[in-house]
């Protein structure tokens, strides 16, 4: 877990909307078996030609895109595959927060135990976002996670959603399996009171 | 043992909110609920580095027994006698192998006869059962909720957190009924229901949601047709969709390896009874479908919500009022090659799969290969049927389904997760079309530059003997 507390960074935008994890980290990068080197993969077949050089255009390899810490990305991102490679590949990219409209529940998950912050904001903020970013690359914006909000150039700050607990954990970069193991005793006295319901030993 | 609060209580609560309730360990204001996970399963792509943050740690699975391995996304789908090429799947399986030695977990391994896509032998084997929860890190997980079990994907962080603990924090999600209600036409299947539902809420739709589909439909459904609606809830942005347990639940795992015998058996049919939603339940949002309307559905786009019936064109981008959803569908249809208003009955393709965990069971083949009989894979077609477990293929070949897909010209493959994922060996070219009866049409999710179109393995079949996208309905009689 990588600890988080305020950013201020320049952001770039990937404005389509439903990006599916495969896209953000196609499954033939998921031979894998650390999470080492996933960001040089991040949007490989949107990144790079067949012959594997890098697209110019391609926001991700401009001045711009390696200088960024913020993605602003379309509408229910890192929806279909559960793969926690999407988030590894993001972090390993150098992003430390994600700005949508909405994320895919999985993909929302695996970030906030990861400590990549997915920062949901109104249509309206999203929009000025990308308008920014159009208009003068360069722009920075701050995200404080403490106090949840999103501070704009023009000195509007935006309200984000965040549950309580992935939010300490992600300002202490504590790791939530912590809490899982705190409750061993209660954990033991379940399983007492209610009978496996399978045993996959036994076939 | 209910008295008359607690009956009140079960007449008020959902399905989901039955289950979820009975498996709360701990529940904290402010923080996620600590829920107690009955079966995980475990595969070779996303497990790796959750057994390594394990070692890293020094901590042990707590409930092996609780576990179980196979192998599916990486597999190669050729004859057993060719050795697996591909350096990185050879020591990404060899992992599995050597985590599961080392935790005590079993595993249904390259040569076991029960391996196949998990989420294939999980209910195959009877170990996918009514009331439990069920978590793989996989996202069609979903795909065991037609048991009326609460089954979802999760990531590799979650993976460790449930090794360790046999837990996972989770936030409560909302309940969303989908309603099917009446007889489906001939030549439109369970495919053609979820593709459908999807299509009109969105791939974003049921996000936060679990999805209850009910209705005189999905009842008449056979536990095969429900797993293949269950297993594309999350297309629809539900993490779990869920079908309450019923005699044809029941029916099914009856007998199974790992299904409860003599009089465990009758205890846990008695507690699978009282899981059906109570007619007093209340759902957070609900939608109906109306069976006898639907017709077979074909996507055009590049996620599953981008989907129509066969006899439909496909919708200008011109037309779509919110911008952001314009430039996706314009740049959808850009990446596919077709054009608005464009018909889909027609186009050709180069290849056809018929597999997937959303549709490669016994009555998928058994309604494929009914069809497919007497007729030959079109010229220039391509055609691979990959059944979902090597037990499905067994099962297929005493039945001599195999011989009619090769005396139809289709190649019969081992078991796996094959073209649905393309990091096996089983994959299009850049620019080929395929129609599939996976679960995603994403660009390249078939391989890279590939182009799919999602459809019922009716409409595939069709589509293979025509050489071009077919509706079904017009070679049914």
């Amino acid at each position: 877990m990588e600890k988080f507390t305020t950013l201020t960074a320049k952001m770039v935008s990937i404005p389509t909307g439903n990006i599916d994890t495969d896209q953000i980290i196609p499954a033939r990068f998921l031979k894998v078996t650390d999470k080492k080197g996933l960001g040089d993969n991040l949007f490989y077949d949107w990144r790079y030609e067949a012959d594997g050089s890098p697209k110019e255009e391609f926001i991700l390899n401009t001045d711009q895109g390696k200088q960024a810490k913020i993605l602003v990305a379309g509408d229910n991102f890192g929806c279909g595959s559960s793969r926690e490679h999407a988030p590894w590949a993001i972090m390993g990219f150098g992003f430390r927060a994600v700005i949508s409209t909405s994320f895919a529940d999985i993909f929302r998950n695996n970030s906030l135990k990861l400590g990549l912050l997915p920062v949901a904001v109104d249509k309206e903020t999203h929009f000025q976002l990308l308008s920014l970013i159009e208009e003068e690359p360069a722009t920075q914006v701050t995200i404080d996670l403490e106090n949840q909000i999103l501070q704009l150039p023009d000195g509007r700050r935006v309200n984000f959603p965040i549950d309580n607990f992935s939010k300490t954990c992600i300002l202490n970069g504590v790791d939530q399996l912590g809490y899982l193991q705190s409750h061993a005793a209660a954990v033991a006295a379940y399983e007492e009171t209610n009978p496996d319901r399978v045993n996959t030993l036994a076939g | 043992m209910a008295n008359n609060g607690q009956a009140t209580n079960d007449q008020a609560q959902t399905l989901f909110e039955k289950i979820w309730d009975r498996h709360v360990v701990v529940a904290e204001p402010d923080n996620p609920s600590v829920l107690y996970i009955d079966l995980h399963l475990v595969h070779e792509v996303t497990s790796p580095q959750a057994f390594t943050g394990l070692r890293e740690k020094g901590l042990p699975v707590r409930r092996p027994d609780k576990t179980v391995a196979t192998m599916d996304h990486g597999i190669p789908t050729t004859p057993p006698h060719i050795p697996i090429s591909d350096e990185l799947v050879i020591r990404q399986i060899g992992q599995l192998e050597k985590n599961c030695e080392e935790f005590g977990i079993p595993l249904h391994g390259l040569t076991s006869p029960n391996r196949g896509i998990v989420h294939v032998i999980g209910p195959e084997l009877g170990l996918t059962q009514p009331g439990m929860t069920i978590v793989c890190g996989d996202s069609h997980t979903s795909t065991h909720g037609a048991f009326g079990a609460l089954a979802f994907g999760i990531g590799t962080s979650e993976i460790e957190h449930v090794l360790a603990t046999q837990c996972l924090l989770q936030v409560k999600p909302r309940t969303y009924a989908v309603r099917v209600e009446g007889t489906l036409p001939r030549g439109v299947s369970a495919k053609d229901i979820i593709l459908n539902l999807i299509s009109r809420i969105g791939v974003g739709g049921g996000t936060g949601h679990v999805f209850e589909y009910m209705g005189s439909t999905i009842r008449g459904l056979s536990m095969e047709e429900r797993m293949t609606i269950c297993n594309m809830s999350i297309e629809g942005g539900a993490r779990a969709g869920m079908v309450a347990p019923d005699d044809t639940t029941i029916e099914y795992v009856a007998g199974r390896p790992f299904a409860p015998q003599g009089q465990a058996w009758e205890e846990a049919v008695a507690g699978w009874r009282q899981l059906p939603s109570g007619e007093k339940a209340v759902f957070d949002k609900e939608i109906t479908i109306d069976a006898a309307k639907l017709e077979p559905m074909i996507t055009y786009g590049t996620n599953p919500g981008m989907g129509m019936y066969i006899s439909e064109r496909i919708p200008d981008p011109d037309q779509v009022k919110d911008v952001s959803e314009r430039q996706t569908l314009a740049k959808a249809l850009q990446y596919m090659g077709l054009r608005p208003g464009q018909s889909l009955i027609g186009q050709k393709v180069d290849v056809v799969f018929l597999g997937s965990c959303t549709n490669s069971r016994l009555t998928d083949l058994r309604l494929a290969a009914a069809l497919m009989k007497g007729h030959q894979v079109a010229e220039g077609l391509r055609m691979m049927v990959v059944p979902g477990s090597q037990q499905v293929k067994q099962q297929a070949e005493t039945e001599g389904l195999d011989k009619i897909f090769k005396e139809a010209g289709a190649d019969w493959r081992e078991s796996g997760c094959s073209m649905c994922i393309a990091m096996n060996g089983d994959q299009l070219e850049p620019g080929q079309y395929a129609i599939s009866t996976s679960n995603r049409n994403f660009e390249g999710r078939q391989g890279k530059g590939g182009r799919t179109f999602l459809a019922s393995p009716l409409t595939a079949v069709a589509t293979a003997i025509k050489g071009q996208i077919t509706d079904v309905r017009t070679m049914l009689g």
